[in-house]
Order: structure tokens, then C-alpha cells, then sequence
């Protein structure tokens, strides 16, 4: 586990880490960082070194129908986001990260390199929302047959159901 | 031939056996999901299994004998185990690549449960979202419900009084019982000893009768809601507790018999599907298999929830990360729990077992006959559902498996925007191809039952 | 065992009764457990409420040995052919019971992830609802397949090629691909 980082140090604060990047307070996680996309894997990198361990989770959200979210000043917010949740068992604090990700290039950089952990993640997210991960081994559908057209979690697919005599038609419910 | 004269009389059978043998095969491959042949890999790849989890600096010398690039492709045999198959627990399929009885590579292929219930979560208001959570991890429900109750209750800012804290750690501590037995009884079955399978459903089911006492349902209770718990426990349910407490530590120590010492349940479990901490560390593994190899992380002491800061218990860990150790982790955290749950019973504050938000728990059911405003109250929270303010929250627990977290967005409506639930059997998996390299296929089923998933939570 | 080209007459009446009685007291099941509802089938196969006492309690990993079917959970878009090639790997005679709501008609999940119905798939005998049924539920849905056994008739069955639904349904029929509807006699 020894990091060839070694221009941050071990006992940089969280704060400290790229304190250039906009960041949002919160009541439950220590910190809410939105680094822009050419600068993600370096603060993962960075964040890493700075004593967090592992990678919690990694996910990605479609703000296509709620695009007025709360962001700090400086960052645009786009259609998608990739939000990575990270934890330092040292410290007793978690971190959340996220990337603002458009429309028109789905495209982030995989952070399985730094953590092996979010291959498994990284594939999800592909899979169920189509947000590319570059550099990552293996970017195949995970959950969905391997010839399924579309990426289920996106707000523009719709559920699937299908009509239930007696219940309400299929609509907003 | 009579026999050759019978074939060529049966286009049906024919037409029948093509379908078999050509279109469902077809049908059932996953293409690139599964795992591909030597021929298809190259050298970096292979070199990436070696090293896959430790990232290796430049210049790290690596044995060549110990990659087998030099293997060809014959001389080893792609083999396809599940999803339908008794050892996997649920439906995990796996694709191994074999030399004689070794392992070599390992792809685990999910999805065959995929569900959907992340999308699902997004059409289903607040209430009814722990009726879907629930049904995930199904061994352990309540664990579900709790860390999407919690997630719902930060971004609502409500407080949930004191009696609905312990009755929830009640729960989920028996939950963790109830799902460690399952455990050991599958486990069991596994390595080929059916009476410690029938040992654990008999334990199992006198837990299982309480909840079906207290939330009305043996599994997947919809008891833990956003705002507190569905119903106060029943009268004279510190001596069913007690009952529970005491049958489940005495037989414990009869597994102890059974099993632990037990020469060859050691053998088959002691050495096999070793994991070192910074493999785990790096591969986000968490819970009991994170345990076992020695780092004492645990959710509920380190950043506990609930209450678990009044509660006076230890952290198991291991030493070497195997399968046996895996086994006693899970086994004395059984007794931890029952620990835990006397000190609850004991320590069971009283008071509402709902916050007393009318905007967020529904009245009782005997003031609607009663009050218009409670009418009314029932009514939108039933229909519409109760309104959550904007934000996002990520909140973790501790469940049987490893970190089980929630990631909420809200929009201001009474639906969630997007419900991601950290399943940690789907990480905990990635682990696999990790633990079964270089050993024995039959030692394949072992650990795959000791690294406990749960495809509910896999595949969500 | 060959009878559906017998003429029905007293001595294949006796003979059909012993070999009924043969077939529903041991009734093997194939371990098709998929979620939930397959812990609720542990339970049923274990201590409390014990499948020993209607020989039952054998789950045969191979299809090939096993008798009855129980679709234990959901069936994942990704499952469904899997659940069919399971199915015809099945010896004639064989019956499918439909366990949970999940497997019976897609239960709360009425997604784009989830078969709405393993009807879709392969004919069901007996459907036992409930989420997860509860093992007397599971019992009761056994106990009825036995009933089914002994009441129904070997030589003359009737020669329909369709899944037991289009009887009920009056003509209406599934839209399964052919691929995966399989031609097999009842």
C-alpha cells in the first residue's frame, strides 16, 4: 500500500486535498467535492493518498428531470453524474465525490487503477446507465442480457410495466 | 436397426433435439460477459490476473512460472458452473478455467436476479419503499428496511425517539442471528453435512416465529419504516427473547462440537481461499470477510448508528483470512449478537415507537373514525406519500455481509429521484476469482459459500 | 412409462392407480431456488415443517433425475432461458409449481426486469401465492399436486401442444418465441 504520491503526504487533512476544487457542506459526510472531469481521477488519486482507503461505492444519476439541484458556484451541471463515496477507516471519515458528466460524451475516467474495487461498479454503472469508463479492463453489461438494447436506469426508459386489470392505467402513477 | 428405423420416424424429436442442442445454448450465452479463452487474452491481461488487485509498481519483478502465459489453450478446459447448480448460493454463475482440478481464472456472471428495484424504488413513494428494499438482501430484510429507513429520515431531518432506536437494533441484531444461522446451515450443506443445515433452519425458525409474532411475516417484514417501526412489540416479548437468547448460545457451543473441532471440517477449511488485508482493502471488501483477515472494521463500533455506542460488545476478527476463519467470525458474532440482544432487552426504553410527525407516520387506525385532520393525514400519506426536501444522503450500516449503504436523491417530491442501495455481496464478489486461483475445484464450492452472497443484493 | 397409447380399460385402471401412487409419493424435486421464496423451500425441507414425510426431501442437482419443478422467485429477463432449457432437460412425466407471486405473475415487479408470469415460459400445474408463501402455503400447493396426480389420467391425456393456459384462457395463448416453445406432448 505504499503510494508513490509523495508530494501530498500522509497527513493532509481531507480539506486539503485539491483545495481548489468547489466544494459543499454536509451534515452526514465530512466533505462534497465536485472536481470537473479532467481533474477526478487526479483527486481520487489524491484522496487516496490522503488516507482513504476504499472506495465505498460508485454510482452514477440522471438529473435529466431535475436539472435545477443544488451546486456549488463554478460547476455546470450536466446531465449525469458519477458519485463516488469514498472512506478512511483510519480517520473515521467518508468523502463524497461527484462528477459532473454530459450528454453528449458520457465519457469519465476509471478509478481501478487506484481502487480495484470499482470495477464491479464501474460496470454497473455502464450497464444501467451508459456512462463510459475509460481505462477500465473490462466494460462489458453486467446485469442486463448481453444483448440488451438501452440502459434501464436512465429517466427517458421507461419502467416496462405492463397493464394490470383493475389498476390504473400506466402513467406517472 | 429397430432402434435407427424409430429415429427416422420422429421429425418432432428431431426438431426438438436441434432446438436443445443449438437454439437454447444460444440463447442462454452471455457473449462477452463470460469468460473468454486463452487465445482471446494477451500477455498484459494475464498479467493483470497475477496482479490484478495490487497495483505493481514499474520494475516489480513477477514470475513467469506463475502466470502461465506459456499455457496453451489446450491444455486447459473452460468450464460453466450454474446459474442453476445446488452450491451456489442463489443464482452466481461462474466460469472457470481449469487445469486437471486447479483453478486458474474465474469470472463470476450475474444478473440472472436482476430485478430492477433501483428503477422500481423511483415509482414507489417513501413508505412503500421499504417494500422494496426488503426483498434484496432476503436474509436479512431488516437490515434493507433500516439503512433506507435511516437514508429517508436524514434527508426529512426527523428525530426517531428512543424506543423505535432500540426496537430497530432488536430487530436487526436477531436478523443478524437469524441470517449467520442460514449461514452456517448453507455452509454446511456445502462441505457435506446436511444435519448442520437442518440444525440451523431448526434454530432459524424460532426466530423466525417472533417476527412473525411481531411484524406478521417470517421473511421480507416491512417493519422498519421511514419515521420508526410498523407496531410495538408484543406483550411478553422479553420472555420469548430470553427463550431465544438462551436455546441459540447452548447450541452454538453443539456446532462447536460439530464442526469447529471437528478434523475434517479443518481440513477442508483451514488454508483454503486465503485473503490478505490489502487484498481486501483494495477489492472494498467489507463485514465478516474483512474481518477475517484481521482488520477489526466494524461499522457498529467505529461509526456506530442507532445506539450501538450504549451497547458494551466486541469485535471478532481473524487472523488469516481462510475459510475457517470466515467460519469463526461469523460463528462468534452469532454470540456477540445474542450479547447485544440481552442488553436491549434489558436496556428497552419506553415510549412511541413512531416519531409522532403527522406529516410522516400515518395516524392510528382508530382516530380516522375520529379526527377529519387524521382522515386526511392517512389519506395523502397512503396515496401520495409524504413530501422528502431536496438533497442526497449516502448512510451505511453494518449488515451480516459487509457494508450495506443507501445512496438517496431527493427532489423535493414524494417519490424518491434515485435510489442506489450498496449491495455488499455484489463487491464482496469481486473477490472471487481472487480467493479460487491456484486451488482446487472443489475447494471452489467451499469458499464461494464462505464468502456468503446473497444474489437478491447482487443482481438488485 | 408408456401408456398414453393404451387403451383405458379395468386392468390399466389398476395399474394406472399403483403407478400414480408411485409418482406423487415421490416426488423429487430439482433445485430450482432463485430468491426469497427458495429460503422459504429450505424451510420446508428442513426441521419444522418437513418434506421427508411426503418423499420429497431429495432436491436432485440434475434436472434429469428430478421430477417436479418448483420456481422458487423471480424470473430475470436474463433467467429466462435458462429456466426453459432446465425445463426440457426434465423426464416426462413432470410438473412445475409456481411458488411465490414473483413466479405466478411477476409480482410487485412489473419492470422491464422481471417475466411477468413463468406461464410465459414453461405450464405451471399449480400456482402458491403469497410473498414469500409461507411453508403451510408451500405444503398446501404440494398437497394439491398430489391430488392432481392421483385424480388426472394417464392413458388418455389430452394430445395439446400448447402450455396449459390455452385451455383456461379459451384459445388465447402466450406470445413466446417459437425458439423457446418447445413442441413437447403433455
Amino acid at each position: 500500500m505504499s503510494e508513490t504520491n509523495t508530494a501530498l503526504g500522509a497527513a493532509l487533512p481531507p480539506s486539503a486535498v485539491l483545495p481548489e476544487v468547489p466544494r459543499l457542506p454536509d451534515r452526514l459526510v465530512d466533505q462534497l467535492a465536485f472536481p470537473p472531469r479532467d481533474r477526478y481521477l487526479q483527486m481520487v488519486e489524491a484522496f487516496k493518498a490522503a488516507g482513504f482507503e476504499m472506495c465505498a461505492d460508485l454510482c452514477a444519476v440522471d438529473y435529466l428531470t431535475h436539472p435545477g439541484r443544488t451546486l456549488p458556484d463554478g460547476v455546470r451541471s450536466e446531465r449525469f453524474e458519477v458519485v463516488v463515496n469514498l472512506l478512511s477507516m483510519s480517520l473515521r471519515q467518508r468523502v463524497r465525490i461527484r462528477v459532473q458528466v454530459p450528454e453528449v460524451d458520457p465519457t469519465v475516467s476509471s478509478i481501478v487503477d487506484v481502487y480495484p474495487g470499482a470495477d464491479a461498479m464501474e460496470r454497473e454503472a455502464f450497464d444501467m446507465m451508459g456512462i463510459i469508463f475509460e481505462g477500465h479492463p473490462d466494460l462489458t453489461r453486467i446485469l442486463m442480457p448481453e444483448d440488451w438494447e438501452g440502459h434501464p436506469l436512465r429517466k427517458d426508459y421507461g419502467v416496462g410495466r405492463i397493464p394490470v386489470q383493475f389498476k390504473e392505467a400506466p402513467g406517472p402513477r | 436397426m429397430s432402434e435407427h428405423d424409430h429415429h427416422d420416424r420422429d421429425p418432432e424429436r428431431d426438431h426438438r433435439l436441434e432446438i436443445e442442442s443449438t437454439i437454447l445454448p444460444a440463447e442462454t450465452s452471455e457473449g462477452a460477459q463470460e469468460l473468454l479463452p486463452r487465445s482471446g487474452t494477451d500477455a498484459s491481461e494475464l498479467r493483470r490476473e497475477v496482479g490484478a488487485v495490487l497495483r505493481l509498481p514499474e520494475g516489480n519483478y513477477i514470475d513467469p512460472s506463475d502466470i502461465d502465459i506459456e499455457r496453451r489453450e489446450d491444455e486447459t478446459m473452460i468450464i460453466n458452473m450454474g446459474p442453476q447448480h445446488p452450491s451456489t448460493h442463489g443464482v452466481l454463475r461462474l466460469m472457470l478455467e481449469l487445469d486437471g482440478e486447479t483453478v486458474l481464472r474465474t469470472k463470476p456472471i450475474i444478473g440472472y436476479l436482476h430485478t430492477g428495484m433501483e428503477k422500481t424504488g423511483e415509482e414507489l413513494t417513501y413508505a412503500q419503499g421499504s417494500t422494496n428494499v426488503t426483498r434484496m438482501d432476503y436474509l436479512s430484510p431488516l437490515h434493507n428496511e433500516l439503512v433506507f429507513s435511516l437514508a429517508t429520515e436524514a434527508l426529512l431531518n426527523v428525530e426517531v425517539p428512543p424506543r423505535a432506536v432500540w426496537i430497530r437494533m432488536l430487530m436487526t441484531e436477531l436478523n443478524r442471528v437469524s441470517s449467520h444461522l442460514m449461514w452456517m446451515a448453507t455452509n454446511g450443506m456445502d462441505l457435506g453435512s446436511t444435519s448442520m443445515m437442518i440444525y440451523g433452519f431448526r434454530e432459524r425458525e424460532m426466530v423466525l416465529s417472533f417476527f412473525e409474532k411481531t411484524t406478521g411475516l417470517r421473511m421480507n417484514n416491512n417493519f422498519i419504516r421511514p419515521g420508526g417501526v410498523a407496531a410495538d412489540l408484543p406483550d411478553g416479548w422479553q420472555d420469548d427473547i430470553e427463550v431465544i437468547c438462551d436455546t441459540i448460545l447452548a447450541r452454538t457451543f453443539e456446532y462447536d462440537e460439530l464442526l469447529t473441532g471437528q478434523p475434517i471440517f479443518r481440513e477442508r477449511t483451514e488454508a483454503i481461499g486465503n485473503l490478505t488485508a490489502e487484498e481486501a482493502l483494495a477489492l472494498s471488501v467489507t463485514g465478516p470477510i474483512l474481518r477475517s483477515t484481521g482488520v477489526p472494521w466494524d461499522l457498529r463500533r467505529s461509526m456506530p448508528y442507532l445506539a450501538y455506542d450504549k451497547l458494551d460488545f466486541d469485535v471478532i476478527v481473524g487472523t488469516y483470512g481462510d475459510n475457517f476463519d470466515r467460519y469463526s467470525v461469523r460463528l462468534n458474532e452469532i454470540r456477540e449478537s445474542i450479547k447485544m440482544i440481552r442488553q436491549i432487552a434489558e436496556q428497552m426504553p419506553p415510549g412511541d415507537y413512531r416519531v409522532q410527525d403527522r406529516k410522516v407516520t400515518p395516524p392510528p387506525r382508530a382516530r380516522i373514525d375520529e379526527s377529519m385532520e387524521a382522515l386526511i393525514h392517512h389519506f395523502k400519506i397512503f396515496t401520495e406519500g409524504f413530501r422528502v426536501p431536496e438533497g442526497e444522503v449516502y448512510v451505511a450500516i453494518e449488515s451480516p455481509r459487509g457494508e450495506l449503504g443507501c445512496y438517496l436523491v431527493s427532489d423535493g417530491t414524494s417519490k424518491p429521484y434515485r435510489l442506489h442501495i450498496r449491495g455488499p455481496s455484489f463487491v464482496n464478489l469481486q473477490v472471487l476469482p481472487v480467493l479460487l486461483r491456484g486451488g482446487l475445484m472443489a475447494d471452489a464450492v467451499a469458499v464461494i459459500s464462505s464468502v456468503d452472497p446473497v444474489m437478491g443484493e447482487v443482481d438488485r | 412409462m408408456g401408456f398414453e397409447d393404451l387403451q383405458h380399460n379395468f386392468m390399466t385402471g389398476r395399474i394406472e392407480d399403483l403407478v400414480k401412487w408411485a409418482r406423487r409419493n415421490s416426488v423429487w424435486p430439482a433445485t430450482f431456488g432463485l430468491a426469497c421464496c427458495a429460503i422459504e423451500m429450505m424451510s420446508v425441507g428442513a426441521a419444522d415443517y418437513d418434506l421427508s414425510r411426503l418423499g420429497m426431501e431429495v432436491f436432485r442437482a440434475s434436472p434429469r433425475q428430478a421430477d417436479l419443478m418448483v420456481v422458487a422467485g423471480r424470473v430475470s429477463q436474463k433467467m429466462a432461458p435458462v429456466l426453459r432449457q432446465v425445463y426440457d432437460q426434465m423426464m416426462e412425466p413432470k410438473w412445475v409449481i409456481s411458488m411465490g407471486v414473483c413466479a405466478s405473475t411477476g409480482g410487485m415487479f412489473n419492470n422491464y426486469a422481471i417475466v411477468q408470469g413463468v406461464d410465459q415460459i414453461v405450464p405451471v400445474d399449480v400456482y402458491a401465492p403469497g410473498c414469500p408463501p409461507s411453508p403451510e402455503t408451500l405444503l398446501h400447493a404440494i398437497l394439491t399436486l398430489h391430488e392432481k396426480i392421483r385424480t388426472g389420467e394417464i392413458t388418455r391425456r389430452p394430445g395439446s401442444t400448447a402450455p396449459a393456459g390455452e385451455q383456461a384462457t379459451g384459445g388465447w395463448v402466450p406470445t413466446v418465441p417459437d425458439a423457446v416453445r418447445v413442441a413437447t406432448p403433455r
